[in-house]
């Protein structure tokens, strides 16, 4: 039994397709996803989805973040992007990453919500180089 | 009776003036058909988004620490009036009528005894209320004059602008006025409140065959903390819904008014022509009187 990968943005739906197993990038660690899994909503940090056949990695996609719902027949991943990790580029992730900082250096260190957003951004970014140079 | 030239020209003006309207018909058609097809690719996202809000939020209102954005501030004194419209004009009644609107709500607001404040996305909404509203407009409205197609991206800056107005405490209740697309030929004016967010119906958008059990959901992190996040990106969402409406309202319209614009300039032609045929035969009968009675003369 396998269970049904979905991943959408908010344009298109990215990807559909039935997976043995999805390892998701969830915000308190990685969570393997199978069939019959109990029902969950996740919050996502920026990271890479791995799709499962049997026990082999047959794709590898990085979001920068993002919500999952979870049923016992269906995966339901929000993400504003998904891009396969072979066409990740380093430098795309350094500038991200040089961007956050100077965000988070312009930032406001009161207001926690911002200063959180901006570290989940720096973590994406991070996130991103590391995929690229895996 | 205006001479044979003038008339020539100006049925030669019509004609060009025509084939401009019936051009841009043409284009607003095949835009809005990509508008469509864009607003039914955000469908999805939109629709599960609803249902994970659905069911959260179900289980966090009456919470003392629920966030702001989702039961308000607990006053609604203070309003900000979201107005979109079209950059172009030429499209009818479509960016009159969301200014009209915008006024009309913001009039019964101020009735009221609230306050409000006026974004602007989109010239023309701006030019509109600038004449009786300006001192309630921002100072700086949103546009997208000279671009092609609106993207996610666009929404998530307009919801970053509503989200730091909200965490500066600027309003209480914010509401969005845009033209819903109803069909190519109607576009309705419409207010949808964002802030405090209103909570989608659970048990019509839960995904479940009736007689089954709702499956209950666990939360990771829980629930406030998800919520925090999962607002602001619904936030985007339904802006972006807003502006895809508005970007395929703003298509049709165009498109019905380019149509009666080609068809009375069609008319004008033929009445120009019947004139210009009349003046060019009676012309012709004159002359030939003269000629005849110069004969006769002889």
């Amino acid at each position: 039994m396998a269970v049904d990968l979905e991943i959408v943005s908010p344009e298109k739906l990215l990807l559909s397709k039935p997976v043995d197993m999805v390892v998701l990038p969830a915000a308190e660690g990685e969570m393997g996803v199978m069939v019959n899994h109990a029902p969950m909503i996740v919050l996502l940090r920026g990271g890479v989805i791995r799709l499962y056949q049997g026990t082999a990695v047959t794709e590898q996609l990085y979001v920068s973040g993002g919500f999952a719902e979870v049923t016992g027949s269906r995966v339901t991943v929000l993400a504003t992007e998904a891009t396969p990790v072979a066409e990740l580029k380093r430098e795309d992730g350094q500038s991200r990453l040089t961007a956050a900082e100077a965000e988070y250096g312009a930032a406001d260190k009161n207001d926690v919500t911002t200063l959180d957003a901006i570290q989940a951004k720096m973590q994406a970014a991070r996130a991103l180089i590391e995929a690229a140079a895996a | 009776m205006p001479s044979l030239k003038s008339l020539r020209i100006r049925i030669n003006s019509v004609k060009s003036t025509q084939k401009i309207t019936s051009a841009m018909k043409m284009v607003a058609a095949s835009k809005l058909r990509r508008a469509q097809s864009q607003a039914e690719a955000a469908r999805p996202y939109a629709e599960r988004m609803e249902r994970m809000l659905a069911s959260l939020g179900a289980s966090v209102v009456g919470s003392p620490t629920a966030p702001k954005m989702l039961v308000g501030t607990g006053s609604d004194k203070r309003n900000l009036l979201v107005v979109v419209t079209a950059d172009r004009g030429l499209a009818g009644a479509f960016n009159t009528n969301v200014g009209r609107l915008a006024r009309n709500v913001a009039r019964r607001m101020e009735g009221e005894g609230k306050t409000v404040k006026i974004l602007t996305v989109g010239r023309k909404g701006r030019d509109f209320l600038r004449r009786e509203m300006a001192d309630r407009l921002l100072a700086d409205g949103i546009s997208y004059a000279g671009r092609k197609s609106i993207n996610f991206a666009d929404a998530q800056a307009v919801a970053d602008r509503v989200t730091a107005m909200l965490n500066a405490g600027e309003f209480d209740v914010a509401t969005v006025i845009f033209n819903k697309f109803g069909s190519v030929i109607s576009q309705i004016p419409t207010e949808m409140q964002i802030i405090p967010a209103p909570l989608p119906k659970e048990t019509v958008a839960l995904e479940v065959s009736p007689g089954t059990a709702l499956p209950i959901y666990e939360y990771e992190p829980a629930e406030e903390e998800l919520l925090a996040s999962l607002l602001p990106q619904n936030l985007a969402i339904q802006i972006y819904r807003a502006l895809l409406e508005s970007a395929a309202g703003e298509h049709g319209a165009r498109m019905t008014s380019m149509d009666n614009a080609t068809r009375n300039a069609g008319d004008m032609i033929k009445r120009l022509s019947q004139t210009y045929n009349r003046a060019r035969q009676a012309n012709i009968t004159r002359e030939l009187i003269e000629i005849i009675s110069g004969a006769e003369a002889l």
